[in-house]
This record gives structure tokens, C-alpha cells and sequence, in this order.
């Protein structure tokens, strides 16, 4: 994010553009309000702060609320049996779940993504088939902060995209506790009546490389709801333009063809200052639109083409301009493993109460009462007394599963060769993680630094694609790639998988340190922290003549040393096969 | 719950809608995986065909869907309770979420009752819901890998076995599977995949014209589900009558001793492994057969359900690039003429 800080004094045109963006979003809380259902909801990407919090403020004034609290589980949104009244009352006392009781209000999610797998699925049943309205707080900070993302199903089934994250609002009034809604005036004017808006969604849809036809779906009903706030029937200029804003805008993946990306400094803060009058060559070379000719005016795809390109995603100019296609982001934490107490073979059983995913084991619980009854008041229905505390769960083992990351050296003369292998090594080791639904990351170094190339993943698919693209060349920053590789396996680990870090490089830094300290003595200190940490590890030495520097590496971080000077994909599977844990 | 979009009204996607079909006429086949994006109307096919088909009898309260006809004994006993009355429900359409517990796939004890009354009392679960109707799972590669191991072993035994917590039940859970899945997002075991009878590959719509007419189909829809419901009617009464047909002709359908080999050959020429593909492409050319209103099976439909049937089944092979699809229609170009 280019705008982590802001300027003691903003200047004009930024205030603007906050404010404008600011009544963007009261304008979708007022449109998610008037609107039953079939918008799903927004996706509102903000830290906490005090932006957000007149954001949830104002969703308050127009509908009743409810918060998803942290601890719930899949089963809190169903109905189901209170136990704990159960049990004191002496008959079944069933709670209606959060669904039933939101009724006509909102759901909303903080942090959402952290959303458990199994409750982003469920809410994404309920936004389909019982008209939920859904508002998620997306705290995951960026393109960039951290790996945790909003399930891609989730976030697709909900129309508006918001994004507050740099948002300031004039602190007076907030202080004064005055956010301005509901909005004053409507800055967009209705416009010319639009025939077909439809079209006109969709061909700027595909535009802006938009894939799910969701999208132009939910932007034709936003419209529709706009135009109903009005008090219009029809869909026209301005409506079209919202539609574009908060629901095609932040979804694109491109620019339209024919236009070239602003420069990335000033295009994620101040959007609005792009001017609008770029033509956007839609009129003559451009096939997509001339299929229906009679059916589109053009300057109705233009509308929604300008409007969108207002909000588009942040990252998506940076990423155009160093000619990388944005991806959308994966499915996020979908692959975690689930929690020991829920799933797995039975394990034992110990205390506690029954929820989040646990079982009751009844048979325990009622072996726990039993003893007791003679000194517990008997009850007059002649039954067990059970108490909270006789209550038992069962236990189940899950086989963790194991993540393997591949730090390759990319640099130099050898990195053709070496990465090739790599390469295969990933896609035989993935072929294999069929069996064992273990995922294989890659992260590679070169120049300057590390990246990772292939997140950590079991789809052969997205690997064979996303490797394709890996370049080699440059110097050796062995520290750096040390470090990324630790910062991945602390993540999978936090994730409940077993990483193990395989290393591929000739152990022969010669980017990093600085300050007195050399590459190499730099590297070996990364090599200690990755050894502190207690990965497991194995160091493939590649060099054609295995000098001490790898062994004295593999020896830092407690790795598997193996010299592979004629490295081959199969080779280095089978010193990865046998360094796996059981 | 609203309306179910009309089959009819689903734009392209005609594999996906033919293999629904077929799996709707002829049940063995096994279920159906449906590979593809987000937003491709994977969940809304199923779901409208689940609301097309005619509703069905069941013995009046049962908790299982029990046919009238079925002589398998209900863990409720329904029979002997209800006697002769029966009423009507709707095809039943079961989405499974990702996170379902096995307590609520399989059913377990009854917690209300146990505990309020001391009556040990079996609670059906999503499979018994399933029974007769459609199962659907959204993104299947994610499920946990022992829930989709029960769920296709139900799947092809057609009977739920539960013993657990003192409970010994069994009862019937005959359902069409359909699984769906985005391969970017973790794949599938082979051998799961293998239990799928058909499989298909669908893709969001690039082409501009049949992306607009689904936005307004669904705008429509959105508006006046009644009229557009309308709309479609006579469509989806050619639909339901050609299942219909279909269902009935299926036990007619002569398949000849040459489609047998043809069957085998293509199997062989494409390196399917295991006995399953053959049967299932034999099964899948069948209820084709029918559904078109043939007596017999022809090489072409054979060659026409070649992709759905096999295409899941082949060897991968890591260092080939060649999509499973242009494989089979390489071998059905050389096996049959046109």
C-alpha cells in the first residue's frame, strides 16, 4: 500500500476523495437497507477503527444488527438444543440459532477473514437460499498482509466490494458523532434513462475481466434498487454508475483493452482524480461490443466503464504496471486442517461442555452422573441428574498434514537448469500429494530477494500455471530466501500442517549482510533462526563440487544435508520422501 | 425460500444439463462431479432440476422418504404406523455445506430426546434427507477427506449403516451425488474421483451475447419469478416428459455386442484404468439412448458420453500436458467413423 501514511495536512483533492468515497459507502448501506434480498451483502475491507465504526454506526440506523461473535461455530446459526438450560430446567430447551433470529436484520462479521471454512460455507448457503444479508469486515490489510483472505465463495456471493482501508474523515465530525448519513444529497444525478443496462454490465463485465457472471448480475439488481430509492422504475445513467462502482469496479482484474495503467503512486489513493474523459476505444475497435450492435449503446458500457474504473481494486495498477496479471485471491484458509476435537478417529474422551464442532459423549457424561445421584437431591421425575459438570466430550486425533516448501536458488548460471528441476520436483511431489494431501509450496530467490512463486498448494493445475512464468538470473540473497522460507513454515504451521523446508541452492551467498556483516555470515545466521525454530529441513547442495559452506548451512539449521551434484527432479523427490516425517 | 430458477432457462452448460439428465434417468451411473469456476450455475442446474421433477410419494410421515413400493424395512416403521397413507413432497434437493459435522450427515442420537425423556431415539441426518432426491456438494475437494469416503460409499450402496453411540440402524439413502469443485483450489484423490459415475468440465461463458442473455434471464427471473416460470413452462414440460420417456424405455434398451467391444476398445485406447469406466459409459450410452428415444445403442452414443464417463478416470501423467478431454476425443475419432 503506497498510502500507510498520511501527510500531517492533506491537501484538497485527497479530502475529496475520501469524502466521496465515504458517502459511496452510505450510499450502499442505504441501497443493502431498501434492498430485501439477492444483493447479498457488502464486503467492506477496513482495520478497525474509527472509520469503520461510524460505518457499523450507520448500518445500525437502518437496520437492526447482529454480530457473528468470534466464538461461533457453524451450529450457533442453526436451531439446535440449549444444553446447558437443558440440563437445568429438566426439559429440552431448544435456541433458534443466529439465521432464524437475524430475520429481516444484518449479519455482521468482524474479521472475517478468519472465518472458519466450514461457517464461510454455511453463510454462503444461507446468502443463497434464505435471502440473508450479510455484512463482512475484511481486516486482512491488503493485497499483501497476510495470508488469512474472506473465502472467494463467500466473497463472490456478495454484491458491493467496499474499501475503507485509508479512509479519513474530518475528525470534527467525528467527534461530533456526525457521519453524515443518511446522505444529504445524491451527488449523481439520475442521468439519461438507460435501454438495455443489463448489456451494457455485462460487456463491461467481461472488460474489466470480470469472470464470474455473479457480477453483472448483482450490478444489474444494485441498479435496480437505486433506481427504486429514487423512486424510478427504470434504470438510468447514474444508477448504472453505482452499479459499476461498488460492484464491477472492485472486482476487475484488467483495464479494458487499449488503455494503459496510470502510474501505481497516484492511482490507488485518489481515484477520482483520474479524469473521466479518457476515451476508452469502445466504439470502433472494439469486437466485444460490436456482437449486439442493436442492443447496446455504446456510451452505456462507457458510463459503467468509467464509473468502475474509480474503484478499482488497490494492487491492481501496481501489479498492471510490472505487467503481472492480478490474480484473484485463492481460497484462503480453505485448506486449514479442522480442529482435532471434530473430526478424525475417535481419540478418548475428556471434560467439557458440547459446541464449537465438539461432540457429547453421552455414554461418558451419564458414567460421570451415575455416581453421584445418591448424594445429588433426587428428582421428582425419577431421572439422571446431570450437571454442567459431569458433561464429557470425545476426542479425536487428526493426522496432521505436511506442507512442503521449496526454497530455490534462482541466481546465476545455473539457475536454467536448477529451476527446471525444481519444477518437476514440485509437480511429481504434488502428483503424489494426492495420497497424502500434503501441499507443496515454492519460493524462490534471486537478485535482490525472496518470493514465493507458488503459494502453498495440492492443485497440480494452479502449479504447472503459476511455475511457468519463474525467471532465474542475478545473485544469491541466501538470507533472504532462509528467512521466507521461515516465515512461510511458521505459517503453516499456525495453520495446524507439518512443513518441511527443502532448500536447493549451491550454499554460495553473495547478496545480503551489509553493515560488516558478509552474505555468507548473514546466511548462516538465518540458517540458525531456521534451526531455533525447529522446521525440519533438508539441504540439497547442487554445486558440481560440494564445498563446506553448504554442509556448515545444513548444519546451522539442523538439516538433512544431501549433495546432489547432478541434480534431477526424481532425485530430489526421493531425498524429500525420505526426510518427510512419518 | 424462493422459487427454483426454470431448467429450461439455463443458458449453455449443455454437458452439465445432459449429464444431469442422464443421472437423473438412470440412477446407477453413480453421480455426477461438475468441475468448474465459480458462478457458473453449477448449484442453481441442480437445484432447478430437482424442482422439475414431478413430486413424489412417500408413506405419510416418514422420516426416511420411504416409497410405497419399497419393501426394505424403515427404521421408523413406517409402514406399520402409517399404514396405507401417503402423502406428496418434492424431490428432495440436499446442499451439503463444507463444514457438516458426520452427526449431521449420518444422523445420530437424538440429544432432546435422550436427555428429556430417556428415549433412545435415532435422528436422521442429511442422507436420509437425500433419499430419493439430489445430494449436492459444493466445492467436494475441500470436504474432509472421511466424509467423502462415507458419503460415496452410501452413495453406491444406496443404504446407510449407523453404529454409533448404541445405535444400530439401517435404512435407505438412495440419491443422485452431484459434487462439484474448482481443481485450482486442491484436487480431488483419484480413487474418489473414479466413484463419480460421470464428470464434467464447465466454464464461465466468454461469449459476450450469452453472457447478457443470462444477466437478463436473471433480471427477469429476479422481477416476476411467476411470469418467467411461465415463460418457460412448455419447456420444461418437453423436459420433464422426455425424463419421463427416458425412465421407462431404460429397461428396453438393447445394447449390442459390438457396442460391448466398442466400449472396451475405446476404454483401452485411452487407458482408463479399471472395470468402472466401462460399465459406465455403457450405462451413461444407455440412458442416452433413451433419452433421444432409440431402442438400441449407437457408436455415436457411446461416442457422445466417451468425455463424461471417462474422462476423470485416466492415468495422469505429470510430464503430459494433454487435457483428458482431447485425449478421448482423439481415440472417439479413430473408433468411430462419423
Amino acid at each position: 500500500m503506497t498510502l500507510a501514511v498520511l501527510a500531517p495536512q492533506q491537501d484538497q483533492s485527497q479530502a475529496a476523495a475520501h469524502a466521496t468515497r465515504w458517502s459511496l459507502a452510505l450510499t450502499a448501506i442505504e441501497i443493502l437497507s431498501a434492498t430485501p434480498a439477492g444483493l447479498g451483502g457488502i464486503l467492506l475491507r477496513a482495520r478497525p477503527g474509527p472509520v469503520r465504526d461510524a460505518f457499523a454506526a450507520a448500518l445500525g440506523l437502518v437496520a437492526p444488527v447482529r454480530r457473528l461473535p468470534a466464538s461461533a461455530d457453524a451450529e450457533a446459526l442453526e436451531p439446535g438444543l440449549d444444553l446447558t438450560a437443558t440440563l437445568a430446567s429438566g426439559r429440552p430447551v431448544m435456541k433458534p440459532g443466529l439465521l432464524a433470529e437475524i430475520g429481516a436484520g444484518v449479519l455482521l462479521v468482524p474479521m472475517a477473514e478468519r472465518l472458519s471454512p466450514a461457517l464461510s460455507a454455511r453463510l454462503a448457503m444461507a446468502l443463497d437460499g434464505d435471502g440473508l444479508r450479510l455484512v463482512l469486515f475484511d481486516e486482512s490489510g491488503g493485497a499483501d498482509g497476510g495470508d488469512a483472505r474472506v473465502t472467494a465463495a463467500l466473497a463472490d456471493r456478495l454484491a458491493i466490494h467496499l474499501d475503507l482501508d485509508d479512509v479519513r474523515l474530518p475528525m470534527a465530525a467525528l467527534l461530533a458523532g456526525e457521519t453524515g448519513f443518511p446522505p444529504q444529497v445524491d451527488d449523481i444525478e439520475a442521468g439519461e434513462p438507460i435501454a438495455d443496462a443489463g448489456a451494457a454490465l455485462t460487456s463491461a463485465a467481461l472488460l474489466l475481466g470480470i469472470a464470474s457472471i455473479r457480477a453483472p448480475i448483482q450490478a444489474q439488481r444494485l441498479a435496480h434498487a437505486h433506481a427504486a430509492l429514487d423512486g424510478r422504475a427504470a434504470i438510468a445513467a447514474g444508477d448504472i454508475e453505482i452499479a459499476a462502482t461498488l460492484v464491477l469496479g472492485p472486482r476487475a482484474t484488467q483495464l479494458p483493452p487499449g488503455e494503459t495503467p496510470a502510474p501505481p503512486e497516484t492511482a490507488p489513493d485518489q481515484p477520482p482524480d483520474i479524469p473521466p474523459a479518457i476515451p476508452p476505444a469502445s466504439d470502433d475497435d472494439d469486437d466485444a461490443t460490436d456482437d449486439n450492435p442493436d442492443s447496446i449503446p455504446p456510451d452505456a458500457t462507457d458510463i459503467v466503464l468509467d464509473a468502475a474504473r474509480t474503484a478499482l481494486p488497490p494492487g491492481l495498477l501496481d501489479a498492471l504496471a510490472n505487467g503481472i496479471p492480478m490474480r484473484a485471491p485463492a481460497g484462503g484458509s480453505s485448506g486449514a486442517k479442522l480442529k482435532s476435537l471434530t473430526s478424525g478417529r475417535p481419540a478418548g474422551v475428556r471434560a467439557g461442555a458440547p459446541g464449537r464442532g465438539a461432540r457429547l459423549a453421552l455414554i461418558e457424561t451419564i458414567k460421570t452422573a451415575a455416581p453421584w445421584q445418591a448424594l445429588r437431591p433426587r428428582r421428582d421425575d425419577g431421572r439422571l441428574s446431570i450437571r454442567h459438570d459431569d458433561l464429557r466430550i470425545r476426542r479425536f486425533v487428526a493426522r496432521a498434514q505436511a506442507t512442503t516448501i521449496c526454497a530455490v536458488d534462482a541466481s546465476g548460471s545455473a539457475a536454467f537448469a536448477r529451476l527446471s528441476e525444481a519444477k518437476g520436483a514440485v509437480e511429481l511431489l504434488l502428483a503424489e500429494a494426492y495420497v497424502k494431501r500434503a501441499e507443496v509450496a515454492l519460493l524462490a530467490f534471486r537478485g535482490d530477494a525472496a518470493s514465493v512463486s507458488l503459494p502453498p498448494t495440492r492443485s497440480l493445475a494452479r502449479a504447472r500455471r503459476e511455475l511457468a512464468a519463474l525467471a532465474g538470473g542475478g545473485g544469491t540473497p541466501l538470507a533472504a530466501g532462509l528467512d521466507l522460507a521461515q516465515t512461510i513454515a511458521g505459517a503453516e504451521r499456525a495453520r495446524g500442517r507439518t512443513p518441511l523446508i527443502v532448500i536447493l541452492t549451491d550454499g554460495r551467498a553473495n547478496v545480503g549482510g551489509g553493515g560488516g556483516i558478509t552474505p555468507q555470515d548473514a546466511a548462516l545466521a538465518s540458517a540458525r533462526a531456521l534451526g531455533r525454530a525447529g522446521h525440519a529441513c533438508v539441504f540439497i547442495d547442487c554445486s558440481a563440487r560440494p564445498r563446506p559452506e553448504g554442509s556448515a548451512l545444513a548444519a546451522a539449521m539442523g538439516a538433512r544435508f544431501v549433495a546432489l551434484p547432478r541434480l534431477d527432479a526424481r532425485a530430489v523427490v526421493a531425498a524429500v520422501n525420505a526426510a518427510m516425517p512419518a | 425460500m424462493k422459487a427454483a430458477f426454470p431448467f429450461s432457462a439455463i443458458v449453455g452448460q449443455s454437458e452439465m444439463k445432459q449429464a444431469l439428465l442422464m443421472a437423473a434417468v438412470e440412477p446407477r451411473l453413480g453421480g455426477v462431479m461438475v468441475f468448474g469456476d465459480r458462478g457458473t450455475g453449477k448449484s442453481t442446474a441442480v437445484r432447478a432440476l430437482a424442482a422439475l421433477l414431478p413430486p413424489m410419494k412417500i408413506i405419510a410421515g416418514c422420516r426416511y422418504g420411504c416409497a410405497p413400493g419399497d419393501t426394505e424395512p424403515c427404521p421408523d416403521a413406517c409402514r406399520a404406523r402409517a399404514g396405507k397413507r401417503v402423502e406428496e413432497v418434492p424431490v428432495p434437493f440436499v446442499d451439503l455445506p463444507l463444514g457438516a459435522t458426520e452427526d449431521r450427515v449420518v444422523g445420530s442420537l437424538d440429544l432432546e430426546r435422550a436427555l428429556a425423556t430417556g428415549e433412545k431415539r435415532f435422528e436422521p441426518g442429511l442422507l436420509a434427507k437425500a433419499n430419493r432426491g439430489f445430494l449436492y456438494i459444493d466445492e467436494i475437494n475441500l470436504l474432509e477427506d472421511h466424509l467423502v469416503d462415507l458419503l460415496l460409499d452410501v452413495a453406491v450402496s444406496g443404504q446407510n449403516l449407523v453404529e454409533r453411540e448404541g445405535l444400530s440402524i439401517r435404512h435407505a439413502a438412495r440419491f443422485i451425488l452431484v459434487g462439484s469443485g474448482n481443481p485450482e483450489e486442491g484436487e480431488l484423490r483419484p480413487q474418489l474421483l473414479d466413484r463419480f459415475g460421470l464428470s464434467v468440465d464447465v466454464r464461465t461463458p466468454t461469449e459476450l451475447s450469452d453472457r447478457i442473455e443470462i444477466v437478463r434471464r436473471c433480471d427477469r427471473f429476479d422481477r416476476d419469478p411467476a411470469g418467467f416460470a411461465a415463460s418457460f413452462a412448455p419447456a420444461e414440460a418437453a423436459t420433464l416428459g422426455s425424463i419421463a420417456r427416458a425412465r421407462k424405455k431404460l429397461p428396453d434398451v438393447a445394447v449390442p455386442d459390438m457396442m460391448l467391444e466398442l466400449g472396451s476398445r475405446l476404454c483401452q485406447a485411452v487407458g482408463a484404468d479399471g472395470l468402472r469406466g466401462e460399465l459406465t459409459l455403457l450405462r451413461a450410452a444407455r440412458a442416452t439412448a433413451a433419452l433421444a428415444g432409440k431402442k438400441t445403442v449407437l457408436p455415436a452414443h457411446v461416442g457422445a458420453v466417451a468425455a463424461l464417463a471417462l474422462r476423470h478416470r485416466l492415468r495422469r501423467n505429470v510430464l503430459d500436458d494433454t487435457g483428458s478431454t482431447a485425449r478421448i476425443g482423439r481415440a472417439v475419432a479413430e473408433l468411430i467413423p462419423a
